[in-house]
């Protein structure tokens, strides 16, 4: 940081610091259905990550002195038709449903907007070529894709992480492309053609950094997709196998008994819930920002 | 003297090749080495199109259909990719008319300009963005170590286009191309952008192609002139004679219908010129003006717009010749230039 030292002590403040306060500015600056949307998200982390530590039970601890026993200050979440605590296998659920669903969320993206990217900035034969596959991925009904590789795989969540991929890119690819037709047009990414920068450059340098936004701003709304399709997966038995739990497997567990001990299923569904709206705020918040604060 | 660019009969078109929208035909015109040149003309004219051409830069789905472009004797036109992008990256640099969105939003205006360094010269990263706040200095911004660190959006539309052009001109290229570079400042800022241009020209001799609407702007600056209506060059040579001696009816027009210091509280009409511009889907036989010009005659609708020299570096396309021999000033701005 020469320039820094050049300044001298006396005149503006450090130039990293001011920068440092700007940047934190701008994340207290964000709409309060942000934060709320982040702080509820971080609140599911937290307690998935310490699961193993917050669980007051084991998840397949069982216990046939305390079945369908009502929610307590013992058993927060009440007990199941075999005694184990409903509290403390949703716990280990979400731990593995999040980890899930980061996965076929996050790796699918970077793919597609890559794609994306290249399909808008070549134009022509390529993007014709790459929209038409989009399009075939998307018409494609996704549920029964993901049921047809389970079949080949077996149950288990290996089907989801193979299924979702594969279709989930072309999502980001959409996005990204109708994104990257627009930006195209900018001076800003006719001035890398101007300066004589590679195409590669230009891509991966100029246009993916400002494609990313939008598409990490989708990217909540797919984790609640991809949740919900982790969680109707593992209601219909082909997510992660007894005695593990997974939530959808815990909520179809309780459906036999709801009208005797409406917690067992409504409890964690209503977890399912809670992350919905937090990613629903986070991104609906974020998508605000950029139209109010927003870049050309 | 040789020109640094040359461009003749250049033709841009576009759509298919049976029926094309022809929107540069046979355009010409030559820039020397540390000479500014205004091109001029009305919105879809073709200086813009005919500016980019030089860069090969023509949006889809136009494309340059005939022509020539040398620049320093090489055939711009036939480089291959790799020779492309070496003139882009060292001979040629070029600016725009919007400068709120010439920067890309995600990086520091140092790291953007250090990247050129980087790339095009193969500056060393620490080395590179000591010498970007250094560029930044030498484009006239304040305070520029503080600077350095902004993102494009904190800064104001003078200062983003000073960036530009310390961006454009980091690699020390011999041509400028400058595509309406003030149109979106205000007058001010406009004023401090030309005389930036021209102590960078002054400091490293690097030459000018200055597309403007605008002939306060061009007066300022320039010391030869391009007019371009419908695509075609109409007139061309030094300021001074453009200003005195146009002999064009349409060079003449645009100068009567700029209003002037003079004029004001006097409560005289500016005469505008009557009419529009052809749209591209009309062809034109003979002069492309002839619709709108008040000296057209018979015979008009059959001359070649070839330019026709009227004396030293000073061509017209206009074979009447309406205004042989007046030879007055038709403003009273030519009287004030500079």
């Amino acid at each position: 940081m020469s320039a820094v030292d050049v300044l001298g002590a006396p005149g503006p403040p450090p130039v990293e610091t001011a920068a440092w306060r700007r940047r934190a500015r701008g994340l207290r600056g964000l709409p309060l259905q942000a934060k709320i949307g982040a702080g509820i998200l971080a609140f599911l982390v937290l307690v998935a990550l310490l699961a193993p530590l917050i669980a007051p039970y084991g998840q397949n601890q069982l216990d046939f002195d305390n079945i369908l026993s009502a929610p307590s200050p013992s058993h927060l979440f009440g007990t199941d038709s075999t005694g184990r605590d409903v509290f403390s296998r949703t716990l280990y659920a979400l731990r593995v449903d999040l980890a899930i669903v980061v996965v076929v969320t996050y790796i699918p993206l970077p793919i597609g907007v890559l794609i994306g990217a290249m399909a808008g900035y070549f134009g022509g034969i390529v993007d014709s070529v790459v929209a038409r596959v989009i399009d075939v991925m998307i018409a494609f009904p996704f549920f029964v894709l993901v049921i047809a590789v389970i079949a080949v795989v077996g149950p288990g969540v290996k089907g989801v992480l193979i299924g979702v991929p594969i279709v989930a890119w072309a999502l980001y690819a959409r996005l990204a492309r109708s994104e990257m037709l627009v930006m195209r047009e900018q001076p800003f990414m006719l001035a890398t053609t101007a300066l004589g920068y590679s195409r590669r450059r230009a891509i991966l340098r100029h246009a993916v950094p400002n494609l990313m936004r939008p598409c990490l701003i989708y990217s909540t709304l797919d984790m609640v997709v991809n949740l919900l399709l982790l969680a109707s997966l593992a209601y219909l038995g082909l997510g992660a196998q007894p005695p593990n739990a997974e939530l959808g497997s815990i909520v179809a567990d309780g459906q036999s008994t709801l009208l005797t001990a409406w917690w067992v299923a409504t409890l964690p569904g209503l977890v399912v819930v809670l992350f919905g709206v937090g990613a629903g705020m986070l991104g609906d918040g974020l998508s605000d920002g950029r139209l109010r604060g927003g870049v050309q | 003297m040789t020109a640094l660019l040359r461009i003749e009969g250049l033709r841009v078109e576009f759509g298919d090749g049976d029926a094309p929208l022809v929107a540069v035909d046979g355009a010409g015109l030559s820039v020397a080495p540390g000479e500014v040149v205004g091109l001029i003309g009305e919105s879809g004219s073709g200086k813009s199109l005919t500016c980019r051409s030089v860069m090969r830069l023509v949006p889809r789905p136009g494309r340059i259909a005939a022509g020539e472009i040398e620049f320093d004797g090489r055939d711009v036109l036939a480089m291959s990719a790799q020779e492309l992008r070496d003139f882009r990256a060292h001979d040629a640099g070029m600016i725009y008319q919007d400068p709120f969105s010439s920067l890309n939003p995600v990086y520091r205006i140092r790291d953007q300009i250090a990247e050129t360094l980087r790339v095009n010269l193969g500056v060393g990263k620490a080395d590179a963005r000591a010498q970007a706040v250094e560029l930044l200095d030498g484009v006239g911004i304040r305070d520029p170590e503080r600077r350095a660190l902004s993102y494009p959006h904190e800064l104001s539309g003078g200062m983003r286009q000073r960036v530009m052009i310390a961006l454009a001109t980091a690699s020390r290229p011999r041509l400028l191309l400058a595509d309406e570079p003030t149109t979106a400042l205000d007058v001010t800022t406009q004023a401090q952008i030309l005389a930036l241009l021209l102590r960078l020209r002054a400091e490293r001799a690097m030459a000018v192609l200055l597309v403007s609407h605008d002939f306060g702007v061009i007066a300022q600056v320039c010391d030869r002139v391009v007019v371009m209506y419908a695509g075609h060059v109409v007139e061309t040579g030094p300021l001074a004679a453009l200003y005195t001696n146009a002999q064009h009816p349409y060079t003449r027009a645009l100068l009567e219908s700029v209003p002037e210091l003079e004029s004001a509280g006097r409560r005289t009409r500016r005469p505008g010129i009557a009419g529009v511009p052809p749209e591209l889907t009309e062809v034109l036989p003979g002069c492309v003006f002839k619709p709108r010009c008040r000296h057209a005659q018979p015979g008009c609708e059959a001359i070649s717009m070839a330019l026709e020299p009227v004396s030293e570096g000073h061509e017209t396309a206009c074979p009447v010749r309406p205004f042989a021999g007046t030879g007055s000033a038709p403003t009273a701005r030519a009287g004030a230039q500079r």
